[in-house]
């Protein structure tokens, strides 16, 4: 595919944004330069830290812990627990309720309870293994259900209530009912966690992490050493993957090495395991959706109750947020006249759910999707015309929690344009005579939208900070509160800021996140991040461009219209002049040529407590059409195609946002399909490597894989050159898929709803399709 | 007996004494040499990200393969050489396989990024590699990345890897064979560390058979894929490691006028064109064995010695009628391969005792086979169910039976009672073996796990045992199946 198809718009006269250059680190990566964490050549002395845990507790009381064997181990420098902790022993985001290192009761299989400090990683991983414990069990509470029937909370239930519901669903023509699992999602970022910890006078910290969030770890920090923020500094160049991941789960492990840096006067570094990546950090929530729908004979929705309940693990972490996203996306695209919506927060003793990329929308918008396509089967009708009926439109445009969709024209000329360019209803008719014509095999299709709201829930992280220096040859340091975890963020910002300037990239230099230059950033999530951090840049770049404008109107008396900014030179009049050259005469002036941006997101005005006002800036609109074969003697399924067309708005980068749909995509597909997290009776993760925990590899994604940016005129609302945000809709593009293995399943009995839940792992189609079977058979 | 390590890395002779018995290529790296480039995503074999090169002269020609360098022993580079991805782009030019990834937006994160690379560049070097989507897909199982969704990094291999390689390699590819073929040459032993701790790895069958007798708990390794794991996970301490990677010949595969006979030391990469060449379901297994990574290093006799329970080749193998060659000392013995596994973890194999070789039968005409895995994902995943049948047929009837499964019971076994039952069906008339189907229920009592659950093994097992006698009753596989048609694969799109 050849990108200037893809964008399909014209540049208009911009010369750095929305070209579709590479990442800015793309020739270090490939040639292994570009440092991560665990590559910062090791100050004199480092010593590393290992975890350490029980491996035959998932949730009891510490009666004793024998560390003897683990100190006398060699190499070992120091043996830290909760007593060692100099601040506070607590790592959470907010509440207080993730100890550094537990002190009485073990919470989950895999809490850490102590850490080693060795001269090795090697050394402190052997001696790990040494400490004895006897520990008193307690049940503990793991699933849905157990957590619902002992009431546990880590959040008090919430819900959205719209018009009347319980009168919309009496008086519906016809009611369905129905409820799915959804499973969690490990993360498999491929760089495991890591921190390096380098003490400094004073007791200053200085720590080099990969976390989303350095302003929260630089707080976290702080707060386990007691020492203010200002004593502690957090870098962080790139990560390798976050994917939401390193949104708060990078606190613990920095914290613990700048504590093992505190208490040993050495630089420290942690870096965990796989294994212990795995067991130890938050995954995406895993849901259970019951829901009740009433509506009319032609399929048009009245009314909805729907019920999340949410496993949140053993503390509330971002639990709040997450769950509160997957009630904003229970609409997906459709209009719901009158709705409840309630969501529970459930505690249970495992590791505690965190950020995934789209952060509990995919949930919710599963469910939505699942009940558009048991609509569609009960009153058989194509799931494509169900869908359509049921979106937003003018009259028809309020959303369960108040908001109005201004912008529905967009999901409508997305889905009209992909049904047509992806040929879906001649693909419908050759479907339906294959399957009427194979035994074994079928095969289903699906075409689903993606409405996904941008903006953080949490009005307060909508605000972002950016630090620009020109210096006097004329280059720029770029600075801002965003975080590089693949997502081409930092080549985006820095396009903006060569645009403002008018040079070519290579004299922007970008520049690590750092929390001594941008302070009381937001996390680096949300879909966010250059929608923020772009617009600060470019504010940063325009008070220094407005400056030097102003210096140059004096110094060669002309109007500022004259002055433009081009080609790396600056046109004054009828001269051009290098920047470097005007930088440095305003520079001989007393002019600064350095400057903060700072930017909070209009218009932002949601009131949780009493559930209104206005959460979102604006959506992303996207959709895709998947087409699946399953087997089904075997459960086994091959995505045959894949269609998808996508809003970025105008897009700032192509190619980065072809990047980020695809990959998101195939991320989503990965969480409904092959990436089973399983848990034992007694609460141990059983899936906690890539040997057992299955990503898509390069065969899972179809071969015919047909992805297009739509012809966007640009985002309504006013975002930094009227892009869109494109971190996080894609996955949900992957519901495509799980819709179509559905539908599969759904051939073998027509007019019958599958009950298949998520992921669609082969076991699970199987399951689904052996009671199709049954029930025919019956039938 | 040679005491130091000898490889060629960036075009000189690495010479090292002082290596730990399981030291790993990737902390030789990262921890002793400070080139960092190569990354730790697992510490299993499993993501890839630690891949790097490795070059060894396969039948006199300079072959690259690409490697997990977590699980593998530095040991194990003796006599070859190492390829990292700092030693490709050559005076500040991007290597063919660096420009394209490049061109084509094929890093996100970039963490994965080297060993996506370095696999592209054992694909570049590999000229009779067919240029299609799927080979690039295969070389590229064993790569995990999280970002991008692959397409990127698929269209860079197929812009950069199907051309006449030309980069420093293939420049310098006499140099760097004559150097090997030096080091090759080194009749004497190897013997890194003392009496107690050492990585030894004989030159010879009877130096190993030898050395093994007089260290009958010492570690035997081949690939170290499954043993490099002990030692990364387990944190196991082997003081006293043999390889078997420098025993001549041992790494042989030869056609005898029957079947297939396999050095102890021969891979999965080694032997995939002779199983291939015996039945397409032998080659498809074959090829989702591991991942390239995998298969490059980990041979089939060690898949067989250490005894899963799953094992991935010995069901099909015992279908087969594959017989195991074993040595202990000066003595020699063959067992058919289905009695060398008694129980779980326990095989028949005496302290001392050494795999030798393997000899796989080839079909007669007369003969139908059918193989099946079932997995999670299908590339690089372990099997939950594996199936494999060996029909003789007499006018389209069954009369005799060969019926082996993996992932059932404690160890890879025939369904003796589904065997008895098959014995005068027919193929093309179901009716006629639904009683082997049902029989199938009382040969195995299978576990649930992370993998799969009891009832879906037992189903999918029977579904398997149908599926097979399905194809071979005549139905064509392309109404069977959703992956690895017999005839190659071919566009699904409806």
């Amino acid at each position: 595919m050849r990108l200037e198809d893809a964008t399909g718009e014209e540049t208009g006269g911009l010369r750095r944004v929305r070209q579709p250059l590479p990442h800015d680190s793309a020739a270090r990566h490939v040639t292994g330069e570009a440092v991560y964490v665990d590559d910062i050549r090791e100050p004199a002395g480092t010593l590393h830290v290992v975890p350490g845990w029980a491996r035959d507790a998932t949730r009891g009381r510490i009666i004793s812990l024998d560390l003897d064997a683990v100190r006398a181990a060699p190499g070992v420098v120091a043996v830290l627990t909760g007593a060692d902790v100099p601040g506070k022993n607590d790592v959470s985001p907010a509440l207080g309720d993730e100890p550094m290192f537990v002190e009485e009761e073990i919470e989950f299989w895999g809490q850490p309870v102590f850490a080693v400090v060795a001269t090795t990683r090697e050394a402190a991983r052997h001696a790990e293994r040494k400490a004895r414990f006897e520990i008193e069990a307690l049940a503990p509470v793991l699933t849905v259900e157990d957590a619902v029937s002992a009431d546990t909370t880590v959040l008090p239930d919430y819900q959205f209530r719209k018009g009347s519901p319980e009168t919309g669903l009496a008086t519906a023509r016809q009611r369905l009912e129905g409820s799915l699992q959804i499973g969690g999602q490990e993360h498999f970022y491929l760089e495991g966690q890591v921190s390096l910890a380098v003490p400094g006078e004073d007791g200053d910290m200085f720590v080099h992490t990969s976390s989303q969030h350095p302003s929260e770890t630089q707080h976290v920090i702080a707060r386990v050493l007691g020492v203010p923020d200002a004593a502690v500094t957090v870098e962080v160049r790139r990560m390798g993957g976050g994917f939401g991941g390193k949104e708060s789960q990078a606190n613990h492990w920095a914290g613990i090495a700048a504590v093992a840096a505190r208490v040993t006067g050495h630089p420290c570094k942690m870096r965990l395991d796989r294994d212990d990546d795995m067991i130890m950090t938050g995954k995406r929530h895993d849901f259970r959706a019951d829901w009740v729908l009433g509506h009319d004979e032609n399929g048009l929705v009245r009314a909805i109750d729907m019920r999340f309940f949410a496993r949140c693990g053993y503390s509330a972490d971002l639990s709040l947020g997450v769950v509160d996203r997957a009630m904003f996306h229970a609409d997906s695209s459709y209009f719901y006249p009158d709705a409840l919506i309630h969501s529970r927060r459930l505690k249970t003793n495992t590791c505690s759910n965190t950020a995934f990329r789209g952060f509990g929308g995919p949930q919710g918008m599963l469910a939505a999707e699942l009940m558009m396509d048991t609509l569609a089967i009960r009153l058989g009708i194509d799931p494509l015309d169900i869908r359509k009926r049921n979106f937003y439109r003018d009259g028809r445009d309020v959303t369960p929690f108040g908001m109005k969709v201004e912008e529905h024209a967009t999901l409508h000329a997305v889905v009209d344009e992909l049904e047509e360019s992806s040929d879906y209803r001649a693909r419908r008719e050759a479907i339906a005579v294959f399957n009427s014509t194979s035994p074994i095999l079928k095969k289903g299709l699906a075409l689903t939208p993606v409405k996904f709201g941008i903006s953080f829930t949490l009005k307060h992280l909508n605000q972002a900070g950016a630090l620009v220096h020109l210096y006097t040859d004329g280059s720029i340091h770029l600075n801002h509160g965003g975080t590089e975890m693949g997502q081409g963020l930092f080549q985006k910002v820095a396009q903006i800021v060569a645009e403002e300037f008018g040079v070519s990239l290579d004299r922007v230099k970008i520049t690590a996140t750092h929390t001594g230059k941008v302070p009381n950033t937001g996390p680096t999530a949300a879909s966010s991040g250059t929608d923020l951090n772009g617009m600060a840049a470019k504010i940063a770049a325009e008070k220094i461009r407005a400056r030097l404008v102003a210096f140059a109107c004096e110094r060669f008396q002309v109007e500022p219209d004259a002055i433009s900014f081009q080609d790396n030179g600056v046109r004054i009049g009828e001269e051009t002049i290098s920047l470097g050259q005007l930088a440095r005469e305003a520079h001989m002036a007393r002019i600064q040529l350095s400057a903060t941006g700072f930017y909070a997101t209009p218009g932002i005005t949601w009131d949780r407590p009493s559930a209104s006002g206005q959460p979102f800036f604006y959506f992303a609109y996207g959709a895709a059409c998947s087409e699946v074969t399953i087997d089904t003697m075997t459960g086994e399924m091959r995505v045959d195609r894949v269609d998808i067309l996508h809003d970025v708005g105008q897009s700032l980068n192509p190619a980065i946002d072809i990047g980020q749909i695809e990959g998101g995509f195939v991320q989503g597909m990965g969480w409904l399909t092959t990436e089973e997290l399983v848990w034992d009776d007694s609460g141990r993760l059983r899936t906690h490597a890539p040997s057992t925990y299955k990503i898509p590899t390069a065969s899972d994604v179809p071969e015919d894989f047909r992805v297009k940016l739509f012809g966007s005129t640009g985002n309504p609302s006013p975002t930094v050159y009227r892009s869109k945000a494109v971190g996080e809709p894609p996955v949900m593009l992957a519901i495509s898929v799980f819709s179509a293995i559905h539908d599969a399943v759904a051939s073998l009995n027509p007019g019958e709803v599958p009950e298949l839940d998520a992921p669609a792992t082969p076991e699970e189609i199987l399951k689904a399709v052996s009671h199709m079977k049954r029930s025919r058979a019956r039938a | 007996m040679r005491q130091e390590l000898r490889f060629l890395h960036r075009g000189k002779v690495v010479e090292l004494a002082d290596v730990r018995p399981t030291e790993t290529v990737l902390d030789y790296l990262r921890l002793r040499r400070g080139l960092v480039g190569t990354k730790e995503g697992c510490g299993e074999g499993d993501c890839g990200a630690c891949t790097v090169a490795i070059g060894r002269l396969v039948e006199g020609r300079l072959v690259y393969q690409p490697v997990n360098s977590c699980i593998q022993f530095l040991g194990m580079l003796d006599g070859a050489e190492l390829v990292t991805v700092e030693d490709l782009a050559q005076d500040g030019r991007l290597h063919p396989v660096q420009q394209a990834m490049v061109d084509c937006h094929g890093s996100q994160c970039g963490f994965c990024t080297p060993g996506f690379i370095m696999s592209l560049f054992t694909l570049y070097h590999a000229p009779d590699a067919p240029p299609t989507r799927k080979t690039v897909t295969d070389w590229l199982a064993g790569n995990l990345c999280r970002c991008t969704g692959y397409r990127p990094i698929v269209d860079a291999a197929m812009e950069a890897c199907f051309q006449v390689a030309d980069d420093a390699f293939s420049r310098r590819a006499e140099e760097t064979t004559a150097a090997l073929v030096e080091m090759a040459s080194d009749p004497h032993d190897l013997r890194l560390g003392d009496k107690d701790r050492f990585f030894a790895a004989p030159a010879s069958l009877d130096a190993l058979a030898a050395l093994c007798e007089a260290h009958p708990d010492a570690t035997i390794v081949a690939g170290a894929t499954d043993v490099g794991l002990w030692v990364t996970k387990q944190l196991r301490d082997l003081p006293q490691v043999i390889w078997l990677g420098r025993v001549r010949d041992f790494e042989k595969v030869e056609e005898t006028p029957g079947g297939v006979l396999l050095g102890a030391g021969a891979t999965f990469s080694d032997t995939h064109a002779f199983m291939a060449r015996i039945d397409p379901d032998l080659g498809e297994l074959w090829r989702r064995i591991g991942s390239r990574q995998v298969r490059a290093s980990g041979t089939v006799c060690g898949n067989i010695a250490n005894g899963s329970p799953i094992g991935d080749s010995p069901p099909a193998l015992i279908a087969l009628g594959a017989t195991l060659e074993l040595r202990k000392g000066a003595a020699s013995r063959t067992v058919a391969l289905e009695d060398f596994f008694i129980d779980y973890g326990k095989q028949d194999r005496a302290p001392g005792e050494i795999v030798t070789g393997l000899y796989v039968p080839r079909l007669d005409p007369n003969h139908a086979f059918r193989c099946f895995k079932i997995s999670k994902r299908f590339d690089q995943d372990i099997t939950a169910v594996l199936c494999a049948l060996r029909l003789t047929l007499a006018d389209g009837t069954i009369t005799e039976a060969r019926l082996a499964f993996g992932g059932m019971a404690a160890t890879p076994r025939r369904a003796a009672k589904a065997e008895l039952a098959l014995i005068g069906a027919r193929p093309d008339q179901p009716a006629s073996w639904a009683a082997a189907l049902k029989a199938l229920g009382d040969d195995f009592d299978p576990i649930s796990d992370m993998r799969a659950s009891d009832a879906y093994r037992r189903e999918v097992a029977r579904a398997l045992l149908a599926k097979s006698l399905v194809e071979i009753g005549g139905t064509p596989d392309e109404r069977t199946r959703v992956t690895g048609l017999r005839g190659g694969e071919t566009s699904n799109a409806a």
